[in-house]
């Protein structure tokens, strides 16, 4: 993995926690997507004087590096392109303090047309049937993604904090793939096969052999929390802390308009992918012989593994498919909202979530529980601001677990 | 490159501001796993409510001692909400919800508004609160930085580690008169066996609820003497999130849980440790031994998560006991 990263771990130069202050300019069009401001100048001074200077790169970030002070950070105007100008056409520069080593987040909301004029703000209603759309494709994601936790915890009784990464591992590569020239599709269907690997390896190098010495379950999620945050750093120290798209369908625009929203060809690939994918899993699990051992194993291990099924090999089996699947569903993650070294982890939250609310352990609650979760994050958005949306989802965890911990397709056994 | 003052620079770390508000952070864990087996990952967000109570409260004029006791009934009530749903449930349900209850924590914290109530006011959004421990300082009796013979620190250094020691050293007390009494007993009990103390009439819920408040306190302690040694409270990752709940939990396994001074004196050498690793890779990097298109400076300090990963995953795997710990009384297979 460090020689597949190292050849583009050059390009990140500013890191995240470099200290200075740094931003992303992006434009909000009167419709579609963001997209970055290249070539704005951004200057800071203190006390009057100049000390230093960016220029936006054609992702729109700059950064400026700064010791700790009071400062002014502002946007030379006379820099933005054609027809693009400040949402609020007063707020050209900002006063900011810098306390020691700290890097801060500058944010200048610009806009595709004239400067001031009130933005194609939607009423709420209108803006559902958008959210129901964005929900449902962020709960294929999530539902893609968590199969594997729910059966590797079905199977083996490990609640696997590391299962975050392989997501982040599935997104980084083919982002590594896709900087070196391949197609994103193309890096996809590489680095699926190789998350899956990392998968097995997970079962076959650590859990295997620690189940072999009779660790504790405890014990043995504690050491998953250990892989997390090792795998999670090695990933930051080789890729670095910014978060980058793929070079397709990064800002695209092309899609159609339906029923009061707007898809976009990226969003149509996704739900597209991931429905195929999860119907062929559906099908794998029900019909094949090898998904009815699995759900054999889930529900009775001793049971199953005497009426001859070769308990270690399912959990194998699982642990390729469930990181194969995770893999595919950071590179679709990745597609939809860019790159970054900590997003297994933020989506793991999640995950867990969804899982619990579906039923831990089963094949189809993750699914169930991940498109609520998808669809309440995004319809959230009408109540809460967009910063604080995944904090919903996080309390439904909360709340399912008082009224029913087994999840909506859990057996009512007792789990306490 | 100057390995004395390398070796100086480790000394100071063990007594230093770190070593101490993780004493008293991993204290409060301690509780938690070592004593009770409970499962607590979010042992960031009590120390970041404890830290926001007390910042939010000084900052609006509450005085001192009244600002730290709403900083504690904040921790109390974050650790009854986590307790509601989870105490009641298998082990692993609330590693599940500790750890996303930081994160809501945390993420609340840094928001500017939450359903139309501007809460950066307050909380100062991403920024956080900055310069409001004067309160704090202004008791400072030193007069000047402090010099022992193996350790020195400045003036406002000083006065936090003198606090903080002396927290941790009643902590310490508290704690050993509290798991010598009856209540002590039932605790280590429900470690040992929920069903058994549950038939002997022990209310295990209740137990195990005010153990995740008693626990919580300490990390609001631990919280509050982090912010106020640096008179700023940010809701970065490293400063009050998971990351820092793994900080705290390699503290508390390699002293040794369930003992006593284990919590403390995994946190001072675990503070030296990184500072020791810290100081060594960039003094090897200043004499060009690690080429910097292999390591730069940023990358220097990550390695030091990366350690804390592997270090969490042996420890756990080989001697899950710690230093001193005694491997009976690990609660790892408790369900």
């Amino acid at each position: 993995m460090a020689l597949l990263l190292g050849f583009w771990s050059g390009t990140a130069a500013a890191q995240d926690d470099e200290p200075g202050f740094r931003g992303t300019l992006t434009a909000t069009p009167e419709e579609g997507d963001r997209f970055p401001v290249e070539g704005v100048r951004v200057v800071l001074t203190a006390d009057g004087a100049e000390v230093g200077e960016a220029t936006s790169g054609a992702d729109g970030t700059w950064f400026i590096a700064a010791e700790a002070g009071s400062y002014n950070v502002a946007v030379d105007t006379s820099t933005f392109a054609e027809g693009i100008s400040l949402k609020d056409p007063e707020a050209t520069s900002r006063d900011l303090e810098l306390s020691p080593g700290q890097s801060r987040n500058v944010l200048f909301a610009l806009i595709e047309g004239e400067g001031g004029a009130a933005p194609n703000v939607k009423s709420d209603l209108e803006r559902i049937p958008g959210l129901v759309k964005d929900g449902l494709i962020f709960g294929l994601i999530i539902a893609m993604s968590s199969i594997g936790l729910s059966l590797i915890f079905g199977t083996t009784g490990l609640t696997n904090f590391a299962h975050g990464e392989l997501v982040t591992f599935g997104a980084v590569t083919a982002l590594g793939l896709n900087k070196a020239g391949l197609h994103i599709l193309l890096a996809g269907l590489i680095a699926v096969p190789l998350t899956a690997a990392v998968g097995a390896g997970n079962e076959v190098g650590l859990w295997r052999p620690l189940r072999r010495r009779g660790s504790g379950l405890i014990a043995m999620l504690v050491i998953s929390i250990g892989l997390s945050i090792l795998a999670r750093y090695l990933v930051l120290y080789f890729v670095g802390g910014r978060r980058e798209t793929y070079n397709q369908f990064a800002l695209q625009t092309d899609g159609y308009d339906l029923l009061g929203f707007r898809i976009v060809n990226r969003e149509i690939w996704i739900i597209i992918i991931s429905m195929t994918v999860l119907l062929a899993v559906a099908f794998a699990v029900n019909k094949t012989k090898t998904g009815k051992a699995m759900r054999a194993v889930a529900d009775n291990r001793d049971l199953a593994e005497s009426s001859g099924i070769d308990v270690e090999r399912v959990i194998l089996t699982i642990w390729i498919a469930g990181a194969g699947l995770a893999g595919l569903g950071g590179i679709l993650f990745g597609l939809n909202q860019g790159v970054s070294w900590n997003m297994g982890f933020e989506l793991l939250l999640l995950m867990f979530a969804a899982v619990t609310l579906g039923g831990l352990g089963t094949a189809y609650g993750p699914l169930l529980g991940s498109l609520v979760v998808g669809l309440f994050i995004n319809l959230s958005t009408l109540i809460v601001s967009s910063e604080i949306k995944n904090v919903g989802a996080l309390l439904i965890l909360g709340v399912i677990l008082l009224v029913r911990p087994q999840g909506i397709l859990g057996r009512g056994e007792r789990i306490g | 490159m100057d390995w004395g003052s390398i070796l100086a620079e480790t000394v100071n770390k063990f007594f230093g501001v770190q070593a101490a508000y993780f004493a008293l952070a991993a204290i409060g864990l301690n509780i938690h796993f070592g004593y009770t087996g409970l499962l607590n990952f979010g042992h960031a967000g009590f120390m970041a409510i404890g830290a926001y109570g007390l910042a939010i409260s000084l900052q609006n004029g509450v005085p001192l001692l009244l600002a730290v006791l709403i900083g504690l009934l904040a921790a109390t009530a974050f650790a009854l909400l986590l307790g509601a749903p989870t105490l009641r449930l298998r082990a692993d349900y609330l590693a599940i919800v500790t750890i996303a209850a930081a994160e809501i924590a945390r993420i609340l914290f840094r928001a500017t508004e939450i359903a139309g109530f501007n809460t950066r006011e307050y909380t100062g959004g991403s920024t956080g609160i900055n310069g409001f421990a004067d309160p704090f300082k202004d008791l400072n009796p030193y007069t000047g930085s402090v010099d022992l013979w193996f350790v020195s620190f400045s003036r406002n250094d000083a006065w936090t580690v003198t606090v903080g020691w002396a927290l941790v050293l009643l902590s310490v007390l508290f704690v050993h008169l509290a798991m010598r009494s009856p209540w002590g007993r039932v605790l280590k009990a429900v470690r040992e066996d929920e069903d058994a103390a549950r038939a002997l009439g022990k209310n295990a819920y209740s137990i195990k609820m005010q153990s995740l408040v008693l626990g919580g306190l300490f990390g609001a302690l631990g919280g509050m003497i982090f912010v106020l040694g640096q008179s700023s409270v940010q809701p970065t990752p490293q400063d009050l999130g998971a990351p820092k709940t793994f900080f705290i939990w390699v503290a508390v396994i390699l002293g040794g849980t369930g003992k006593l001074w284990g919590p403390v004196i995994g946190s001072m050498i675990f503070s030296a440790l990184l500072q020791f690793t810290d100081l060594t890779l960039r003094g090897f990097q200043e004499e060009g031994i690690i080429p910097t298109w292999f390591m730069d400076g940023v990358q220097v300090g990550q390695v030091r998560f990366i350690l804390m990963g592997l270090g969490l995953m042996l420890l756990m795997a080989f001697r899950p006991q710690g230093i001193f710990g005694d491997k009976r009384e690990l609660a790892l297979d408790v369900r």
